[in-house]
């Protein structure tokens, strides 16, 4: 099938959210990532999938460069408390205090609160739809002229 | 939204989250980046544009990565344009030629950008070339521009990029396919990647074989076919020379007439589209076209009267 152009909406339509999804730390389950890009996709999200086994400067390098609005963590190894501050921590200091830091995964409501409290935005469990996840980022993400 | 004229005195000065804010406004067009382009192509210092295009799965991520190392052991700063498609149903998009290049993610003199391509067709985006004249301001040279993954005819690359690169693979067809029009008539190099897999040597002979006999019309000398792995690092220092090598040429008043003439036709096409669409008689036009009332090419005559 051929690709037929969207409809132009010259002077309507807030620009696309732009999300970076990433995978922090050594884990080597990226399903849940793929799955979750490729609905946000759907959800007229554009999403920039930087893969597994990224280090917290990385990810914020890469966020820098893309000047995303939304930062997506997913992490399965349970070294969130180490590595999700640390993303929080370099974004600010890079002076990116209005972008959205939100994570999924495998995380204890035990350390949820502590993750907020570092400045994670919010965090996803397992069982969450794409369709929250899409809405949430809507609402919270920053909106630009 | 920063002022924008700061945001480019900013990239201009080296501010890398400037350059990454300014761009986004070239991206969404936002209010004031049309006044502000005099002075962000006055600010250009003449970077290398160089274009990647291929078929997708061919290496082309992974060898913009490659070609981005080679540069940096000769002490070039590289900028990169990473193009993906847009669904043409939701406008979203994945973009993830980015996971070839994490290798350069802490090198403050390697710069990524990944655009979608927004419903624009022929692999690149429409502020795609804008995008880049910003990266050029930032001190960026050269600067890769990867398209979306090409099949036979996404030659609009070649009006935007001063040296384009087509990268084919082993067994990607037979001698046919290198004597149809298209894609691999604008390559200035050609590159079949994945050299390390069977065929490769074959493929390679069978292109410069075709491409040697072409004549008629074309002024043009073949381009070079080269062969790499992008993955072992095999054929690519060879490849930057040819890309460096070709900069002159494509820097002779004819061919930089050719692009310019590309580039006009564009921007014109872009700035009719722009001034007939914000007419009070925009949507009644459409609405007569759905209808049949009135043929496209008349419409868009009365449009631009």
């Amino acid at each position: 099938m051929t690709e037929t152009p969207a409809p132009e909406t010259p002077t309507t339509g807030q620009p696309p959210i732009r999300v970076l999804i990433a995978k922090p730390g050594l884990d080597g389950h990226d399903r849940g990532a793929k799955v979750l890009a490729r609905g946000l996709r759907d959800e007229g999200f554009e999403v920039i999938y930087t893969g597994l086994r990224q280090s917290p400067e990385m990810i914020v390098d890469a966020s820098e460069q893309e000047d995303v609005d939304v930062i997506g963590l997913s992490i399965l190894s349970g070294a969130h408390m180490t590595l999700l501050p640390k993303v929080v921590e370099l974004a600010r200091q890079r002076g990116m205090d209005d972008v959205l830091i939100a994570a999924g995964g495998i995380i204890p409501d035990a350390d949820v609160g502590k993750l907020k409290a570092a400045g994670i935005a919010e965090v996803f469990g397992p069982g969450t739809s794409i369709g929250q996840i899409a809405r949430y980022f809507r609402e919270h993400a920053r909106r630009r002229a | 939204m920063a002022d924008l004229a700061e945001l480019l005195r900013g990239a201009v000065a080296g501010e890398r989250r400037s350059l990454a804010r300014l761009l986004t406004a070239i991206e969404n067009d936002a209010p004031g980046i049309r006044e502000l382009l005099p002075s962000l192509f006055a600010a250009g210092r003449g970077a290398h544009l160089v274009g990647i295009t291929g078929p997708p799965g061919s290496g082309k991520s992974t060898l913009v990565s490659a070609l981005a190392a080679e540069w940096r052991r000769r002490g070039r700063r590289v900028g990169i344009v990473a193009v993906d498609p847009s669904s043409p149903h939701t406008r979203g998009a994945i973009m993830g030629d980015r996971i070839r290049m994490m290798d350069h993610s802490a090198d403050p003199d390697v710069f990524v950008r990944s655009m979608a391509s927004r419903g624009q067709m022929g692999g690149l985006a429409a502020a795609t070339w804008v995008v880049a004249a910003a990266i050029d301001a930032a001190g960026y040279d050269p600067i890769v521009i990867e398209t979306v993954g090409a099949g036979q005819s996404e030659v609009e690359i070649a009006r935007l990029a001063e040296t384009t690169v087509v990268v084919e693979m082993p067994e990607a067809g037979d001698e046919v396919q290198a004597i149809k029009a298209g894609l691999l008539e604008v390559a200035d190099v050609l590159v079949v990647n994945k050299a390390d897999r069977p065929g490769a040597d074959r493929a390679a002979r069978q292109m410069r074989a075709m491409l040697s006999t072409a004549g008629g019309r074309v002024a043009r000398k073949p381009p070079p076919v080269l062969l790499t792995s992008a993955t072992g690092g095999e054929g690519i220092s060879a490849l930057a020379e040819a890309i460096d090598g070709h900069r002159s040429v494509a820097r002779l008043p004819d061919q930089a007439r050719a692009r310019a003439d590309g580039q006009l036709r564009r921007a014109l096409g872009e700035a009719a589209t722009r001034r007939a669409a914000s007419r009070a008689d925009w949507t009644a036009t459409v609405e007569a076209v759905a209808t049949h009332e009135i043929d496209p090419i008349t419409a868009a005559e009365r449009l631009l009267a």
